[in-house]
């Protein structure tokens, strides 16, 4: 580890801080169906829109009627991918006449993109036309993006409203995402990047004879304009293979810089456009608070781990880190940096190659997505899973101090611990239980790469992965067969919807009960002790269940290696 | 008899008791009861399972010494988990047998339409009979005397031996069945038919016959099966892990660990802990109808607190004596100590009191004097004494002033007068002959002590509110004097209804105590209502709480007694989840011994050998259910802190505490194991 | 159900049309108009204007003349810049330990002492256009001797193409590999 990896940390930090308050602002604004910068511009479209979905601004939902409406809305859209995917043969802007995708591919990867998962079985600029690119996949980086975002705004107005019946209307809150904060955001981001790089083009691909008069084939694509809402909507899905780590997807240390700033941005915004919903802003920091004190944990061990390297190949008389799988001008912190923020997000993103990491360096991003992606999280889905172990966590330690729990003078009561624990218990159900299924399977096992614990941990990833809808994965994995390609598209659907509607539950049993006033007696939940608290709860409750896995993959790999041992 | 036991809560079973409930333990293992406690259910579906196995080990000749162990401990789980669960019901279950000796048969005089006496069995009596009792008789069934007055013994009830009035009309109308009737004729119209009494729902009570989970304890039970859930599929994913790796898990060692992983502990004593929260109410003479009103009492926001009897003294007391001009101070104490000698309310006595202690003025007698009493009467409103030609009276003061009509009232006069009353006093003239000589000053006495109650009540984060019938003035100076947070003055029965309703609209839980039948409304509406025993039956049957020592201060310890329940709750839950870390470092090296060595390096405690280190796990895990049923029934101790000072302390006590001590306990039984070779 | 399948259809279609249709053709047009050279890939082209690659993509090089880059596991002969990707083999991995051990023992053909990591490592896109001003260095013995050059007037080449952090704190020093050949053809051909 060296002064300046921190200080790039730190910078890093700072960036997001930075933006939590103004971001937060917007929101908590944009939400509560106030005027934005843009509205003047997006108001008509917002009403020509309306008006031909056959819907009012004012006309709200309550929980099921908005659970619904996000499940039509997602089904219709992962019906048309499915679609394009399968056709993308017949299809405009296939510049390389790449075929139509299998079935099992193309639902894997409709399912993937739907779900916020980005999962990728497939290399992007060998299997993908352009049309494909942007009409099947770029479209749900922002509708995906937009559904976890108006979901947590679903949540957050649980907490907001009191003895009322409804959480607002999906409709009207999907369209305002989209076209005022995601779209906006995404175009600017866009731009820079192409400044510092990233192709956006619908050019075939480039055929070049290299210095030393081989041929080289390089994609090409509207790049910038996927990879920038990858970013911000934590999709993660790369419009090239190897995703972040590809030159032309991130091709400076600034790009880099910004893209991880990017991950975050929204999810940590959303903390604080809680506390100003909410009326408490402190709430919002507690809960930022405990995101942060894990991702920084989480920081310092893979970046030690890297920074350490591999002692089997520095045995060998070879000087630095681990660099295997990671790209020179990003460097062991930023690798790692990436990794962590990349996890702790439900992004995916990759800027190198975590199955190629130290053990305990990968053991970052597992316990990450296994904690069910609540580091940030991915936009939306990190506050409401966030909130959900908040929920959990005032249920346990509220009764210690003499009341019934109650969070924001909600009471905490058996129907929102039966569901928030519902929600919960789908995590581990979908990435164990497959896990467990695919590792005594023969036709799972030759998929694998690596031999040993490493291989292990490559199917844990996967469906910790899927399940928790990150889409980065060890990818050693050949996960494009017919039993990976359906049952990781199973554990994302599990991972994205069955924990969706019992949130929503949860949120329709809040909204509906009196708000207590705060009193000596109740507890406080913006504190430091509050903050250790939920952190504590997030590892035992959300975190203890994975040990016996972690111990089979990344702990012994890791006992393994300092012993000298290959696979 | 008396269910009013010694409040030290340890009062230390005998040996019969413990034996009674081992035998109880035993009884509980019949799975059709053990169901209600999913987790424990499951501890004894997992103990058959590796039962089956042991005897499979006997059979083909495996480690039966091993799995016999484990099978062992795994039942010792269960036993321990229902023996908290009959020693909190034991204590109950003693209660009750002696109470239901009271309630012997009786033979009730029922009267007919025409006024005919019929004898009939004291259980044919409905709701709506008339009955006859006299001096003698044992009441047949709950009541209200419609006709006559007569001194009961309740100590049956109560355990208070000294007899009580009851008498048609006003306040104490009420009669419980079961009660003597020791002087005089009362007519009762029965409002509880037999099996309903009260006495039947206090023995029920007391039983845990009909005890339901309450509403917090419901959905901790959702957790603890969410957990338990959880970590069924943590172990039974375990087997297929250790496949791939080339290796297998022998099923004793997953059951083991899925035991040592689910909270076994809490869902061992949770039941335990309701139980003795109730039963804590019960030894300090307070009768809940439910476990949710006990809850619902630590919850409370805002108690009223009826002025008279609870923040101050019931009574006034004279504490100054203002004497008019030309009149010697020490003639005027002395005058009034005259005229209150044979006056023996509790404020004439005062009056004596502070003559003799302020004024050093010794007590006359009153043969010696030769002075007659006057007593007081309703009529006069003043009492006094005549002794030769001279008249003293003491009374109210627009009565005095009309016995000395025509003579001039000195200025003073008044400006004393006006001066107690803002501040909440009573004055009380006092004349010679026609002649005024002063005023006393009779003061309510706000109880000593509750000033800090209310404030410790306000750390807590709840509200004092106080109700008197008194003026707004009278009512603000006590108020402020007691601390209390705010006050209703002329309260009426709808005014404190409003107050509630209002209160409760802000989301605010309410308590408050009351025993007259017009209190009953606001006793229904209030969300903790505790009626005296003394009350009215249209109270006791409104609340959900009966003071059988009819004692107003008590509503402050109920609120106690609520927190601390759910605290003990909190508390060992915190603790039950926090000692998994522990188990883990201890079970996972083992399990995997065989197929990772290297994992040894997670055996951080150095147990001996993977078999100790399993069965020290699961002895742990037993062991740790008896060591916290003193606690569970004890309960953890509640301070006036407020909620921020209760986390931090509870935290570190259960939850750093419950990470920590597991790695010295199971360390520890480990040491034994190896020196005993157990494994 | 219409109330809930008329708003869904008519929504996915309209966002459908926004953001996979005009976002990308706003993005693409604009790109195009301000940053043509980046927009188009950085395409690197040789003095008669033939395309020779990209200056954001690596290539292969294996000449004594020429400074290599990193190993590449892009598609099946490395650097296939229509196939990014990384080894993507595990820490204790049998197959990465003996490709790290011949990339070894052909690197101390070149040069003594520690070999700089990246020189040995495959990395994460198979298409790292870097490498680090060590491993340049490592390798300057090689080409001066393959060139006839002298070894300071290589690592004078080598200096001035070092690329330091970005803001002087962002990412790592780092040298073009495509741009310091080519360089190094325009000083010795």
């Amino acid at each position: 580890m060296t002064a300046n990896g921190w200080l790039q940390i730190a910078v890093f930090c700072a960036l997001v801080l930075v933006l939590v308050r103004p971001l937060g602002g917007y929101m908590a604004r944009l939400f509560s169906g106030e005027r934005v910068f843009l509205s003047p511009v997006l108001g008509p479209v917002e009403r020509v829109l309306f008006r031909a979905a056959g819907i009012s601004a004012k006309q709200e939902q309550g929980w099921i009627a908005y659970a619904l409406s996000m499940l039509a809305f997602n089904l219709a859209g992962l019906l048309i991918t499915y679609v394009v995917l399968r056709c993308q043969d017949m299809l405009p802007f296939n510049r390389q006449g790449l075929p139509g995708l299998p079935p099992d591919l193309a639902f894997n990867t409709a399912v993937s993109f739907t779900t916020n998962t980005n999962w990728q079985a497939y290399g992007g600029e060998t299997t993908m036309s352009y049309f494909s690119q942007m009409v099947g996949l770029t479209v749900h980086n922002f509708t995906s993006a937009a559904t976890g975002i108006v979901l947590a705004i679903a949540f957050i107005r649980a907490f907001s409203r009191a003895t009322a019946k409804t959480l607002g209307s999906f409709w009207v809150d999907l369209t305002r995402c989209t076209l005022h904060l995601l779209l906006p955001m995404a175009i600017v981001l866009a731009l820079v990047l192409v400044w510092q790089g990233v192709p956006q083009n619908l050019d075939p691909y480039v055929s070049a004879t290299t210095v030393e008069g081989t041929r080289q084939t390089i994609a090409q694509g509207p790049v910038a304009s996927q990879v920038a809402i990858k970013m911000l909507g934590t999709n993660g899905g790369g419009f090239f293979n190897a995703n972040a780590a590809h030159p032309y997807e991130n091709p400076t240390p600034l790009s880099n810089l910004l893209q991880m700033v990017a991950i975050f941005a929204i999810g940590a915004g959303l903390t604080n456009t809680f506390g100003r919903m909410v009326k408490d802003e402190r709430q919002g920091w507690a809960i930022l608070s405990a995101m942060g004190v894990m991702f920084l944990a989480g920081v310092a061990i893979a970046y030690g781990a890297e920074a350490s390297g591999n002692p089997l190949i520095t045995a060998l008389g070879v000087d630095g880190g681990n660099m295997e799988g990671k790209e020179v001008r990003f460097g062991i912190a930023n690798s790692a940096l990436f990794a962590t923020a990349t996890t702790g997000a439900s992004c995916g993103a990759v800027n190198a190659m975590h199955s190629s990491f130290t053990p305990l360096g990968g053991l970052v991003p597992l316990i990450n997505m296994q904690l069910g992606e609540i580091i940030v999280g991915g936009v939306g889905a990190g506050l409401y899973g966030m909130l959900l172990f908040v929920v959990l966590a005032v249920f346990i330690a509220g009764q210690m101090v003499g009341r019934t729990p109650e969070y924001l003078g909600k009471k905490i009561e058996s129907r929102e611990v039966r569901l928030a624990f519902l929600a919960l218990l789908v995590l581990p159900l979908a990435m164990l239980g497959f896990t467990a299924v695919a590792a005594i399977l023969p036709e799972a096992r030759a998929s694998l790469a690596n031999a040993g614990p490493h291989g292990f941990s490559e199917i844990l990833y996967a469906y910790t992965s899927a399940g928790a809808n990150n889409g980065s994965a060890f990818a050693g994995l050949n996960a494009n067969t017919p039993f990976f390609n359906l049952t990781l598209g199973l554990t994302m659907l599990i991972g994205r919807f069955l924990m969706i509607v019992p949130m929503l539950g949860v949120a329709g049993a809040l909204v509906a009960k009196k708000r207590l006033p705060p009193s000596a007696g109740s507890l406080p939940t913006h504190t430091p002790l509050f903050v250790g608290l939920l952190v504590g709860v997030i590892l035992v409750v959300g975190g203890l269940e994975f040990m016996p896995a972690l111990a089979l993959g990344p702990v012994v790999e890791h006992f393994a290696l300092a012993a000298g041992q290959t696979f | 008899m008396s269910i009013a036991h010694d409040d030290r809560g340890r009062a230390m079973p005998g040996a019969g008791f413990m034996a009674r409930a081992l035998g109880d333990s035993i009884r509980k293992l019949d799975p059709r009861t053990l169901i209600r406690n999913p987790v424990i259910f499951t501890v004894e579906i997992v103990s058959a399972l590796v039962t089956v196995v042991f005897l499979r080990d006997l059979a083909d000749g495996g480690d039966a010494g091993f799995s016999g162990q484990i099978a062992a401990w795994l039942w010792f789980t269960v036993l321990f988990a229902n023996f908290a669960e009959a020693v909190a019901e034991g204590r109950g279950k003693a209660q009750a047998a002696s109470l239901r000796r009271t309630r012997a048969e009786t033979v009730a005089r029922r009267l007919g339409d025409d006024g005919s006496v019929e004898q009939v069995p004291g259980t044919t009596l409905r709701a709506g009979d008339l009955v006859l009792v006299e001096a003698g008789d044992i009441i047949p069934s709950d009541g209200e005397v419609i006709e006559g007055i007569a001194s009961v013994d309740e100590s049956a009830i109560t355990g208070e031996s000294a007899p009580v009035i009851r008498e048609s009309g006003g306040d104490r109308s009420a009669v419980t069945g079961g009660t003597r009737v020791i002087s005089d004729r009362i007519t009762v119209r029965i409002t509880a038919a037999a099996g309903n009494t009260f006495l039947d729902r206090m023995i029920a009570l007391v039983e845990g016959a009909r005890r339901q989970k309450t509403p917090n304890e419901v959905a901790l039970s959702i957790l603890l099966a969410g957990l338990t859930l959880i970590f069924v599929i943590a172990t039974a994913t375990i087997e297929p892990f250790a496949r791939h790796a080339g290796g297998s898990v022998p099923i004793v060692l997953l059951a083991a660990l899925f035991i040592t992983l689910i909270p076994t502990t809490i869902g061992g004593l949770l039941s335990a802990i309701g139980i003795a929260g109730m039963d804590r109410l019960i030894r300090f003479n307070v009768l809940a109808t439910s476990g949710r009103a006990v809850e619902a009492a630590g919850d409370v926001d805002t108690l009223l607190l009826d002025k008279t009897g609870t923040i101050t003294l019931g009574n006034r007391v004279a504490t100054e004596f203002i004497a008019m001009p030309g009149i010697d101070l020490f003639d005027l104490a002395s005058a009034a100590q005259l005229a209150s000698l044979r006056d023996e309310t509790p404020e004439g006595r005062s009056i004596v009191v502070l003559a003799k202690e302020k004024y050093g003025i010794r007590a006359h007698e009153m043969s010696e004097l030769n002075a007659r009493f006057v007593p007081f009467t309703a009529q006069t409103r003043m009492s006094g004494v005549d002794h030769g030609d001279v008249a003293i009276r003491k009374g109210a003061i627009d009565a005095i002033e009309a016995l000395v009509d025509g003579t001039a009232i000195p200025r003073d006069w008044s400006v004393a007068v006006e001066r107690i009353a803002r501040t909440g006093g009573t004055p009380l003239g006092v004349v010679r002959n026609r002649r005024l000589l002063g005023v006393i000053h009779l003061k309510d006495v706000v109880k000593g002590g509750i000033r800090e109650r209310f404030a410790e009540l306000r750390a807590m984060g709840i509200r004092t509110v106080m109700i008197t019938g008194d003026n707004a003035l009278t009512a603000a100076a006590i108020a402020a004097e007691a601390g209390v947070d705010d006050f209703l003055a002329q309260a009426t029965p709808e005014n404190k209804l409003d107050l509630i309703r209002r209160e409760q609209a802000q989301g605010r839980l309410v308590a408050m105590c009351g025993d007259g039948t017009n209190d009953a409304p606001a006793l229904a509406q209030a969300d903790v209502g505790v009626a005296m025993n003394t009350g009215t039956q249209a109270a006791r049957e409104a609340g959900n709480m009966v003071d059988l020592d009819s004692d107003p201060t008590k509503l402050i310890e109920i609120v106690g007694i609520g927190k601390q329940m759910l605290m003990t709750r909190g508390s060992l839950t915190t603790f039950s989840i926090a000692n998994d870390v522990a188990k883990y470092f201890a079970i996972i090296p083992a399990i995997f011994a065989a197929t990772y060595p290297q994992l040894g390096a997670l055996n951080v405690m150095g147990l001996a050998t993977p078999a100790s280190a399993v069965l020290s796990a699961i002895v742990f895990n037993a062991l740790i259910i008896v060591a916290l049923i003193p606690l569970a029934l004890r309960g953890v101790r509640y301070r006036a802190v407020g909620a921020a000072g209760l986390l931090r302390r509870n935290l570190a006590i259960y939850g750093f505490g419950g990470v920590l001590l597991p790695f010295a306990g199971i360390k520890a039984i480990d040491l034994v194991v190896a020196a005993l070779g157990l494994a | 159900m219409l109330s809930i399948l008329r708003p869904a259809l008519v929504l996915v279609a309209a966002l459908t049309a926004i953001t996979g249709g005009l976002y990308p053709a706003l993005v693409t047009g604009l790109a195009g108009a301000v940053f043509p050279d980046q927009a188009h890939g950085s395409l690197a082209m040789d003095a008669q204007g033939r395309i020779i690659g990209s200056r954001l993509i690596g290539q292969g090089f294996a000449g004594d003349g020429y400074f290599h880059a990193r190993p590449s596991a892009a598609g099946a002969e490395g650097w296939d810049a229509a196939a990014a990707s990384g080894s993507n083999l595990g820490p204790t991995s049998k197959v990465l330990l003996d490709r790290v051990r011949q990339g070894v023992a052909a690197a101390r053909a070149d040069a003594d002492g520690p070999v700089p990591v990246d020189l040995v490592t495959a990395s994460g896109s198979g298409l790292d256009p870097d490498i680090s001003p060590a491993a340049a260095y490592f390798q300057a013995d090689r080409v001066a001797r393959a060139r006839g050059l002298g070894p300071a007037e290589v690592h004078g080449l080598i200096a001035g193409h070092i690329r330091p952090r970005q803001f002087g704190f962002l990412g790592e020093a780092r040298v073009n590999v495509l741009e310091l050949n080519l360089a190094l053809d325009k000083m010795a051909p």
